[in-house]
């Protein structure tokens, strides 16, 4: 009895141990994020204002607004998100709910978690060669968008083939016994109860792209370009870039104006992030099983 | 409980079936006929391959890689095998499995979904199905207020019987039902059972049940399965007499088995 009870207290401290070290870890990471941020905020806030959101730069880009590369990042996001979703969702499809389980379908799978590893600047040099040069879109958005698509395709393909496995599998059983074709249960059962889990994993991933500056640098991006673009095959200035460009290139900046870029960045994905996550909370409070 | 006349045709004709998962064999040496408006009960330990043998009647085989089938199947005379559109074979034939699954559909949408998938749109045909499932399942009284809420928000014993409710709204020749009753309470089991009685008028059932008195209250004719192999197939009342023709079905029966 004695024996027992000291046992169990020994057993409670370190529980609590553990647990401390657990706490302690993720406090750490969040230094950094609580760090970087209120750096940002106490630097680069000062610059805001409605103006400097909706001007363009001025005087060789050491002063003015970043409205051009504003409207760039967001035509540069949407369009990847066009191309991306429709062919990472097909093929998430294919390979979750149509392809055999043989060694073609598992070195594909593998060719997917691989591709998500090629270092951005690959892609970079791929969309050059490809877009730019073989299609002869020229350094556009089309073509800088597309080169985002392609890398974001294996994270966008991994997050929807996530969101489709997690549809029980006696769900589509139930409805395969009914006499339902893939196609019907797909569209009746498994697409319903995945969509808010595709959608919010896509956004999420692509709008980190909003980041990416090596493959837009050659393919589509401008130095300086004091214009709004006009369609998708027009140059155009983007965040990251901008960014990039007046921290290491323009002599002469002030140093509120970078932090300043940075913390809209920033915001921007912060707030694509916090509209999938209320869309993804929103659909689940209607969740069915 | 008399057994079904015999019909000129069977609708279910089994012959030499063997099962396997990989190289291991589930079941092997099934030959059996099912009659017309029969109750055929199929009873048999845990791992003895009643479920097996259910999956491969409307070929969901086809969904488990692993699994391989032998031998021949007859379904109103024709080999399912050779049967052009699987899925017309599976809407002959409802499935409800031991635990319910409700699908994440309202109540109706649930019983709706297959007469939906057979090309019924209009909201009037789609009542009447809707409604007389769900009375045949006798859950109607209990659902007719809340066709609009979740299918899963239902008592597990609603629930399997909106999936009975479910599997009739296929309009199915056969059922097969896999220990209906192993998360549903006492009395609702006995509605359930009732209802099959009176399904017995229209179609026919093979029913895997681990509770030997349920073979005994329904079925006509039962199988005993025992670790991938039919021992023994008679007439239900035979197999609690002493008429059985094997010593393992007497003791399996007769809960004396180790
Ligand atoms: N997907 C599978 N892969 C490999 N082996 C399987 C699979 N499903 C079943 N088996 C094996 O086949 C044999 C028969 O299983 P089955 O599910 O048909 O038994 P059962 O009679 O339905 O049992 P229970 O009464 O427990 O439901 C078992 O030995 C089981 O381990
Ligand atoms: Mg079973």
């Amino acid at each position: 009895m004695f024996e027992a009870s000291d046992l169990n207290e020994r057993n409670r401290r370190v529980e609590r141990l553990w647990r401390l070290l657990f706490l302690v870890m993720t406090v750490l990471l969040i230094v950094p994020v609580v760090v970087i941020l209120s750096v940002l905020i106490h630097k680069g806030g000062p610059v805001l204002s409605i103006d400097f959101l909706f001007t363009e730069p001025v005087q060789g880009m050491t002063a003015g607004g970043i409205f051009p590369a504003l409207v760039g990042t967001v035509w540069l996001v949407t369009v990847a998100l066009l191309a991306s979703v429709p062919i990472g969702v097909a093929a998430a499809l294919y390979l979750s709910e149509y392809a055999p389980d043989n060694w073609l379908t598992r070195a594909i799978n593998l060719a997917i978690i691989n591709l998500a590893g090629v270092p951005s600047i690959v892609h970079a040099l791929f969309g050059v060669g490809a877009f730019v040069l073989f299609f002869r879109f020229g350094t556009s958005i089309l073509a800088a968008s597309l080169t985002l698509a392609i890398m974001t395709l294996p994270v966008v393909i991994v997050a929807t083939r996530e969101s489709l496995q997690a549809v029980p599998q006696a769900f589509r059983e139930a409805c395969w016994n009914m006499g339902a074709t893939r196609w019907q249960t797909i569209r009746r059962v498994v697409l319903p109860n995945s969509i808010s889990g595709i959608l919010t994993g896509v956004i999420l991933e692509v709008s980190r792209t909003a980041g990416e500056t090596a493959p837009i640098m050659f393919t589509g991006a401008a130095f300086f370009l004091p214009f709004l673009p006009q369609s998708v095959y027009d140059q155009t200035m983007a965040m990251s870039l901008h960014l990039f460009v007046i921290s290491t290139q323009v002599p002469g900046v002030p140093e509120a104006l970078p932090f300043g870029v940075a913390l809209v960045l920033i915001s921007m994905v912060l707030a694509m992030n916090a509209i999938s996550i209320a869309f993804r909370m929103h659909l689940r409070s209607k969740k069915k099983w | 409980m008399v057994a079904a006349e015999p019909q000129a045709r069977p609708l279910l004709e089994v012959r030499d079936l063997a099962i396997r998962y990989g190289d291991t064999l589930a079941l092997s040496g099934v030959t059996l006929e099912v009659q017309k408006h029969e109750i055929f009960g199929i009873i048999g330990p845990a791992g003895s391959g009643k479920t097996s043998f259910l999956r491969t009647l409307n070929r969901m085989d086809q969904f488990t890689p692993s699994m391989s089938v032998d031998g021949e199947i007859r379904f109103n005379g024709r080999d399912i095998r050779r049967w052009r559109n699987v899925y017309s074979l599976r809407r002959k034939i409802g499935v409800v499995f031991p635990l319910p699954v409700g699908l994440p559909l309202s109540v109706y949408d649930n019983v709706a979904l297959s007469p939906r998938l057979g090309g019924i749109k209009k909201k009037a045909d789609l009542d009447v199905i809707v409604e007389r499932c769900l009375r045949r399942a006798a859950l109607w009284d209990e659902v007719k207020d809340r066709l609009d809420s979740l299918g899963s928000l239902l008592s597990g014993g609603q629930q399997q019987r909106l999936t009975i409710a479910r599997a009739l709204s296929q309009g199915p020749e056969l059922l097969l039902l896999d220990e209906f009753s192993i998360a549903v309470d006492p009395v609702t089991t006995m509605r359930i059972e009732d209802v099959l009685k009176e399904l017995r008028q229209e179609i026919t059932i093979v029913l895997v049940t681990n509770l030997v008195q349920q073979a005994r209250r329904l079925a006509d004719r039962t199988a005993f399965f025992l670790t991938g192999e039919c021992v023994e197939i008679a007439e239900t009342e035979r197999m609690f007499t002493r008429e059985v023709q094997d010593e393992r079905t007497r003791d399996y029966v007769e809960g004396r088995f180790g």
